[in-house]
């Protein structure tokens, strides 16, 4: 191998150097303090000139990234009085929008209440399936072995969100824990066992007991592919390449379906539908504060413009989930997750020294500012101990080659194949080299307001998955997301059918656009921002300057 | 800059070096829809063949996870026609004739092994098409874990199988019905439906954060 460039591999040999003493080494975790100092130091939360205080809606004076203030202080991309949504091309009872694992497992829970499947409809942007459910790796979080109990994985989720979740939404997630694990099996997906069935599990950043349930490091991917086939088994009709742009309201503030935009065809479709369920996702194609995504294509805000339009109310929008290990080199893989089961099998992060800087499963927004505190340089109060890359990007070591020295020849190509394939694509072999990672943007911690049944607090409106917020505060625990949006999905599935059967909607309009352009205007806000923003612009900037519409 | 000469369905771009077939698409003009889903080789959106200059071969890969060459013929494929039958696991049984009822085209393989070439998981594909006609559902879905439903052995494919929708079964039989229930899972579900934690959890979501912080301190870690 030895495809690392020479200034690279000096470092190499420093990190294979300390490797035997740190075999043995098992740090100490930081207390409460020493994490509190360290997030105010150097996560990029606190810095203040990263956000700004919303200057209208529900959650007037919130502060958000300014990335996302940009896109709820800004204008409907369709004209409110320029189409007719007063007669639907569709007239459902269930309008799931977006078609990842929280609207999936909406979709069924709603048809499993007894809505029939043709009265469903999903909405998608990209395919069924395309999501960030589908790229999560490492595991999924649930309290069933004897040792452990929902309350101490309670005591978990708070710590890892600093005390500031809502009590109820985290008591719904981990009392459904074990219940959802059981209904993956009976589905069939195929989670790690022991010969016996007993579930493989084990340690995530913040959990106290090892309760990580995973598939190889190919978790969110088998759960996600079991769910949408039975989607289609019981013929749940959906549309893909149909982003939802706007909501839509009967002027009595209740939802009643949305305006959906064909990619493709650049046509409009209006559904009608007696309750709505948000399941859009997260941010992180939003590139906060610059940082690069582990999130697919489409994680681009859209369930949160419509929903704060629509009135709904948002909360710790102002945490943004940096994810400690994204890949800084090669340059192809830039910003792709390295799942935390990495670190969970023993892997320890490393300065350029080789030194052993930080246990390596703090908390996620605390290994990652200890990650960011020694790559700072020194003037920047920063200990100046990354390795920098040919390209100029910084980053730590990930030594990888100890999970096999720890767990066993083959461990590594058996439980983490997605990344054993990712390196070797480019000639790098993880189970003999270490691998160099810099924080990453994850995840959307808060999110649209609901109750524990998944209720935004808006008639007919209903809300899951990362598109939500309150379950994890300010910071998520690895293995919360997966199992967030499988409680989430499954609550608001059953909550959406029951208000179907009692709801009395309205005709159709784009009222509240207009109320909330009203509101536009009386704040300044210029009439140039336009959102959703649908999909990033990743064109090159020659191609761009010279690009005119003309058919 | 080191730039290279892609062809993108015919058409000629010089885009830079060392990005991705995605990337490079891009940087060249395109907005993508299709074939563009997770960006990390996960969702199997961008199925993508290639050719390169003097080579007869048509390469098969994956637009995310490829970096470019020069010379570089590439064309995406948007969607992969795929016939699924319908089904319901519950009223399946895992035997060795379930797949071959469902897939019956599965009898048509005629062991060409173009499917294992075009796999950009590097899967043994056509293993797994030989183990399903054997019937051997467990092997098929150890095989096909890493599958990412690409579709690119699907478009290759002479005797013209669904792979992915195979695959899929066979998983699923093999998580439901081949592979033993956790009876801990089973234990904690009837435990929290008995009441058995309502108590301390009443007591949890009440707590102050002073006192939350105190139980949190005071929790032991499984070493």
């Amino acid at each position: 191998m030895g495809t690392y460039p020479k200034e690279m591999q000096e470092s190499i040999e420093r990190v294979e150097a300390t490797r035997p003493a740190r075999l043995s080494t098992k740090p100490a975790r930081l207390t409460l303090e020493e994490q509190e100092a360290l997030l105010r130091g150097f996560h990029p939360d606190y810095r203040a000139e990263g956000k700004r205080r919303l200057k209208v809606g529900a959650s007037w004076g919130e502060p958000v990234p300014h990335e996302l203030a940009d896109l709820l202080e800004a204008y409907p991309l369709l004209e409110p009085g320029a189409l007719d949504v007063s007669k639907p091309d569709h007239d459902v009872d269930v309008l799931v929008i977006g078609g990842g694992g929280a609207g999936t497992v909406a979709a069924l829970w709603a048809h499993a209440s007894g809505v029939p499947a043709e009265r469903i409809l999903i909405a998608t942007k990209l395919r069924h399936g395309d999501s960030n459910s589908i790229m999560a790796q490492g595991g999924i979080q649930a309290a069933d072995k004897p040792h452990d109990s929902p309350a101490v994985h309670y005591l978990d989720v708070l710590g890892g969100g600093h005390f500031t979740n809502d009590p109820t939404l985290v008591r719904a997630l981990v009392e459904d824990a074990p219940e959802i694990i059981r209904w993956h099996e009976d589905l069939g997906v195929m989670y790690d066992k022991s010969p016996d069935g007993t579930m493989s599990t084990i340690h995530g950043g913040g959990t106290s007991r090892k309760r990580m349930h995973s598939a190889k490091d190919y978790t969110g991917l088998e759960i996600l592919r079991v769910l949408r086939d039975e989607a289609r088994s019981q013929g749940i009709p959906v549309l893909e390449f149909s982003p939802a742009v706007e909501l839509l309201t009967d002027g009595e503030r209740q939802v009643v379906g949305a305006v959906l935009w064909n990619l493709e065809t650049s046509e409009y479709t209006v559904v009608r539908a007696k309750a709505t369920v948000l399941a859009t996702g997260g941010w992180g194609r939003l590139h906060i504060q610059g940082f690069p995504t582990t999130n697919h294509y489409g994680a681009t805000a859209d369930g949160l413009v419509l929903a704060y339009r629509a009135g709904a109310k948002i909360r710790d929008l102002d945490a943004v989930q940096y994810h400690p290990t994204g890949a800084a080199y090669p340059d192809q893989l830039v910003g792709l997750l390295i799942t935390e089961k990495v670190r969970g099998m023993d892997a320890q992060p490393l300065n350029r020294r080789g030194e052993l800087f930080v246990h390596p499963l703090e908390p996620r927004d605390v290994e990652s500012a200890a990650f960011i505190r020694e790559c700072a340089p020194p003037e920047k109060g920063g200990r100046g101990l990354g390795v920098v890359t040919p390209t100029g990007m910084v980053g730590v070591w990930l030594d990888t080659p100890m999970v096999d020295m720890i767990h066993g020849k083959g461990t590594f190509q058996r439980a983490l194949s997605s990344i054993h394939r990712m390196y070797v694509r480019f000639d790098i072999d993880p189970t003999r080299e270490p691998i160099l990672v810099y924080p990453t943007l994850h995840y959307q911690n808060g999110g649209v307001v609901i109750d524990e049944h998944g209720w935004t607090g808006i008639a007919g409106l209903y809300a899951a998955g990362e598109v939500e917020g309150g379950v994890h505060g300010k910071n998520r625990l690895m293995g919360n997301s997966l199992l967030d949006y499988n409680v989430f999905g499954r609550r608001a599935g059953i909550a959406a059918a029951s208000w179907a059967k009692r709801a009395a909607p309205g005709s159709p309009t784009l009222s509240h656009v207009e109320r909330y352009v009203g509101e536009l205007e009386s704040a300044g806000v210029p009439p140039t921002r336009k959102a959703p923003l649908l999909l990033p612009e990743y064109r090159g900037e020659r191609a761009l300057a010279r690009m005119v519409d003309l058919l | 800059m080191n730039e290279v000469t892609v062809f993108i369905m015919g058409k000629g771009y010089r885009v830079p070096a060392g990005l991705t077939i995605m990337k490079a698409m891009e940087y060249a003009g395109y907005r993508l829809a299709r074939g563009c889903g997770c960006r990390g080789g996960y969702c199997g959106a961008c199925a993508t063949v290639y050719r390169l200059p003097g080579d007869y071969k048509l390469y098969a890969d994956l637009a995310c996870q490829t970096t470019v060459r020069d010379g570089m013929y590439i064309a995406q494929l948007p969607f992969t026609p795929a016939e699924r039958p319908t089904y319901a696991l519950e009223n399946l049984t895992p035997d060795g004739k379930t797949l071959l009822a469902l897939f019956p085209e599965l009898a048509r393989c005629v062991a060409c092994n173009t499917c294992t070439k075009a796999c950009p998981q590097k899967l043994e594909v056509m293993d797994a098409v030989q183990a399903a006609l054997r019937g051997d559902i467990r092997q098929v879905a150890e095989l096909t874990f890493d599958c990412v439903s690409c579709g690119l052995c699907t478009m290759r494919c002479p005797a013209e199988i669904s792979h992915h929708h195979v695959w899929q079964l066979a998983r699923r039989l093999n998580g439901a019905y081949l592979t033993p229930r956790a009876e801990h899972v089973k234990t904690r579900v009837e435990e929290i439906a008995a009441g058995k934690f309502r108590e301390e959890l009443d007591k949890l979501v009440t707590m102050t954060k002073d006192e939350l912080v105190a139980a949190y301190k005071a929790r032991q870690i499984e070493a």
